[in-house]
């Protein structure tokens, strides 16, 4: 041994060979032989006949399918390691301060005991793009009609040939000019009953002789009869529904209906335009399309940041229990708040431990398979590409190049040629010290 | 890649949580006291200066305490959001398709009557689901059995036999700790066809096995190293041979790591999907690609996805929470592969 322990036994060669030739045959097959080969098998061409050189690697940074796996490979690097170790430091350090810790751990934790294949169904529910399924889009679109109102009416559309005419963006045009003395009727259909269940019965105004008056109502009689176009008995009014009077494309007049569907505009109103605003109409807000081409990747990033964040918070939490407490007090005790004794001291004392975690989950990252497989759906499978499923595509999907697939495959060995060379330096240092 | 801390021959008093006798798990604090107040001003500490810590201001400690205070709020909604797709699935699972496809698994949480195990029912009447569970089980035990057996023998070689070029063979085991399995689908694929076991269980495992070996070596041979000598010598002096030093003295001392190796393996060979799609049989796969086979269909296959998800995540919870600690060494010492 190079620390110069002699070993205890001098074992007779026999002996050693039977507890070493198992793991030694194994390896040597199924590890080191394919390191081999598929090295030599990336200097060949699809069916293997042909040699072609280095074009294998030319063609992997020339395919722009590949070229998208190696920049969202490049994305996942530089981004999933760094979230899941920043949050797995928060976790570390805020759970030093709260007397559940345990369980808290649990939770964050307990994602790396599954599958990924199951955190992706998991996931692919989460991200369903319909905010009745998703309850990412559930949440995005709670939190937005919080803040803002929708349109009042967007499913309200005209009769045909009702006097109202699709306008500019969504907005609905009269076909008549408003008019002094003349009541406008602006019939709108679409409109599901419950919606209208607290607006007032409908009402035809009486004509007045300074203003443009109107109703604006749902020409539609729950239980049948009325007449298109006519105000009927049961009919409801649209209250809240925005109607503008426009005359050379600027709006002079605007009013909003009351709960009997009645407006009224000034007098000056008279021959111009009637619109209903698009605001009215303006369809609502439904969350985002997670999984659609340019979300797709950071969306497989959120799910693999919810698996690897615990991992993360264990290594940093284990390392953070070598800091001395001492030494925060005493920063303590100096005057410095929290954020100074995070940033100056713990920090800095745990930066080998976060170093170890973030290359261990760069390691990981660069490998990264099943969730993209499991997340992405077929449509944009492609725009979330990543090496590691190219490489499965190239080398089993349907036109498989195995020439390219081993080309894709030396380099992912090739990327984590540094870290086996620190490994290896790492021990024969601490052998000899 | 860090260096598994198990220590050695202390199955259960180490690592320095024996003082929460509710909780000994690996996540519990490490510390022997862990700070369990914000207020932090160092009484009951031994070290440091003594009286020092009575000098905080009383502003210094309300700031502190309100930290406490946000700290808990912060964590509370982490530990919610964490949760919540997890509880998602978990109810989807329970909801049938026409309540799936009327509404998010939410609103059964208020709804009693969209709850039913039909899902369940369906799923484990279907022989080809029950199968997949089957193949599973008979993928990862052997893969389990047979890195725990030959990493061990080939880590007792390395600690304690002497042969030439020991340690430049450890070396190379170490360089293999970090080859992504992706080089060897192809030239293995190959391999295992020339040899007839392309699409068979012994190929998946004797694959898991041969890449969960360069981590099971390192990881015993560490362990083992640290077995005091004096107790080899001993039983060496009774005249005990090669292979009873083995069985008698270094495998029953090398426990705690054997069931940290044998846990990570058995979840890492449960858990995948990779190794599974290429060299299982397609026809009779793992439970991970049968469900994998499910996907192409996913927005109306949640009925059947979201319950085979949960069962195939059964086993690795239970071991999760049954052997925390082991898991979580494990998980420490082998996340490089």
């Amino acid at each position: 041994m190079a620390d110069g322990r002699p070993a205890v036994i001098r074992a007779r060669p026999w002996a050693v060979a039977c507890f070493l030739l198992p793991a030694l045959l194994l390896l040597g097959a199924l590890v080191v032989y394919p390191i081999g080969y598929s090295l030599w098998r990336s200097l060949f061409d699809a069916p293997g006949t042909g040699f072609v050189g280095l074009d294998n690697y030319r063609e992997m940074f020339a395919n722009p399918a590949i070229r998208r796996a190696l920049q969202n490979n490049l994305i996942w690097i530089l981004v999933a390691p760094a979230l899941a170790t920043a949050l797995g430091l928060i976790f570390a350090v805020l759970t030093e301060r709260i007397r559940w810790s345990t369980a808290f751990k649990l939770v964050i934790f307990m994602p790396m005991a599954i599958s990924m294949l199951a955190a992706g169904i998991i996931f692919r529910l989460v991200y369903e793009a319909d905010p009745d399924r998703g309850v990412a889009n559930a949440i995005l679109v709670s939190v937005n009609d919080t803040f803002s109102e929708g349109a009042p009416w967007p499913d309200a559309r005209p009769r045909p040939d009702s006097g109202l005419e699709p306008g500019p963006e969504e907005s609905l045009v009269a076909t008549e000019p408003a008019a002094v003395g003349e009541p406008a009727l602006l019939p709108l259909v679409g409109v599901a009953p419950p919606r209208v269940a607290d607006a007032g019965q409908a009402v035809e105004p009486e004509p007045a002789p300074d203003a443009v008056v109107g109703v604006v109502w749902l020409d539609f009689a729950p239980g049948g009869g009325g007449d298109p176009g006519v105000v009927d008995e049961n009919e409801r009014g649209l209250p809240g529904m925005v109607v503008e009077a426009v005359r050379d494309g600027t709006v002079i007049a605007t009013a909003t209906a009351g709960a009997d569907g009645t407006f009224s505009l000034p007098a000056e109103a008279d021959g111009a335009e009637l619109r209903l605003a698009a605001s009215n109409f303006a369809a609502s807000f439904n969350g985002v399309d997670w999984l659609g081409p340019t979300l797709v990747t950071p969306a497989i990033i959120g799910s693999y940041v919810w698996m690897w964040a615990g991992f993360a918070m264990v290594l940093i939490a284990a390392g953070l229990a070598g800091v001395p407490r001492e030494m925060l007090e005493a920063a303590r005790v100096d005057g410095a708040n929290e954020w100074q004794v995070f940033r100056r001291i713990t920090v800095p004392l745990l930066a080998p431990v976060l170093a170890v975690v973030l290359v261990t989950l760069m390691i990981n990252v660069l490998k990264i398979f099943d969730l993209v497989l499991i997340i992405a759906p077929g449509s944009t499978q492609p725009d979330a590409n990543v090496l590691a499923l190219q490489l499965y595509f190239s080398s089993f999907g349907t036109s498989p190049n195995q020439g390219l697939g081993s080309a894709i495959a030396v380099f992912l060995l090739l990327l984590v040629v540094p870290v086996m060379i620190f490994n290896i330096r790492r021990l024969r240092q601490e052998r000899k010290g | 890649m860090s260096t598994p801390h198990i220590p050695p021959s202390s199955a259960d008093s180490g690592r320095g949580d024996g003082s929460d006798a509710d909780t000994p798990g690996a996540l519990s604090p490490v510390r022997p006291e862990p700070p369990r107040h914000p207020r932090a001003d160092g009484s009951g500490r031994p070290a440091g200066p003594a009286g020092r810590g009575k000098e905080r201001s009383v502003a210094s400690r309300l700031a502190s305490a309100t930290a406490g205070g946000a700290a808990q709020v912060v964590l509370i909604l982490f530990g919610l959001l964490w949760l919540l797709p997890t509880a998602g699935l978990f109810v989807s699972s329970f909801r049938d398709a026409r309540d799936i496809s009327a509404g998010g698994w939410w609103t059964a949480l208020t709804d009693a009557s969209q709850w039913s195990v039909q899902n369940y029912s369906n799923l484990l009447g279907k022989s080809a689901f029950t199968d997949s569970i089957w193949t599973t089980v008979a993928i990862t035990l052997p893969s389990t059995v047979l890195v725990v057996v030959v990493g061990a023998m080939a880590a007792y070689a390395f600690a304690w036999l002497d042969f030439p070029g020991r340690d430049w063979w450890f070396l190379l085991v170490v360089a293999l700790l970090v080859v992504p399995i992706q080089v060897a689908l192809i030239p293995v694929a190959r391999l295992f066809n020339v040899l007839g076991i392309f699409e068979t269980i012994p190929g998946v495992v004797l694959f898991h096995a041969a890449f969960g070996l360069p981590f099971a070596i390192f990881l015993l041979r560490n362990f083992f190293a640290e077995i005091p000598r004096e107790l080899l010598e001993a039983a060496r002096l009774d005249g005990a041979g090669e292979v009873r030093l083995f069985t008698r003295v270094v495998l029953p001392l090398g426990g705690p790591a054997i069931a940290a190796l044998a846990i990570f393996q058995f979840m890492w060979v449960w858990n995948d999907l990779l190794v599974a799609l290429i060299f299982a049989s397609s026809s009779n796969p793992p439970m991970t690609v049968a469900l994998q086979q499910e996907m192409r269909q996913f927005g109306a296959n949640i009925d059947v996805l979201a319950p085979g998800a949960f069962i195939s995540m059964l086993v690795p919870l239970a071991i999760f929470f049954a052997f925390q600690r082991q898991f979580v060494a494990g998980v420490m010492a082998g996340s490089v592969k």
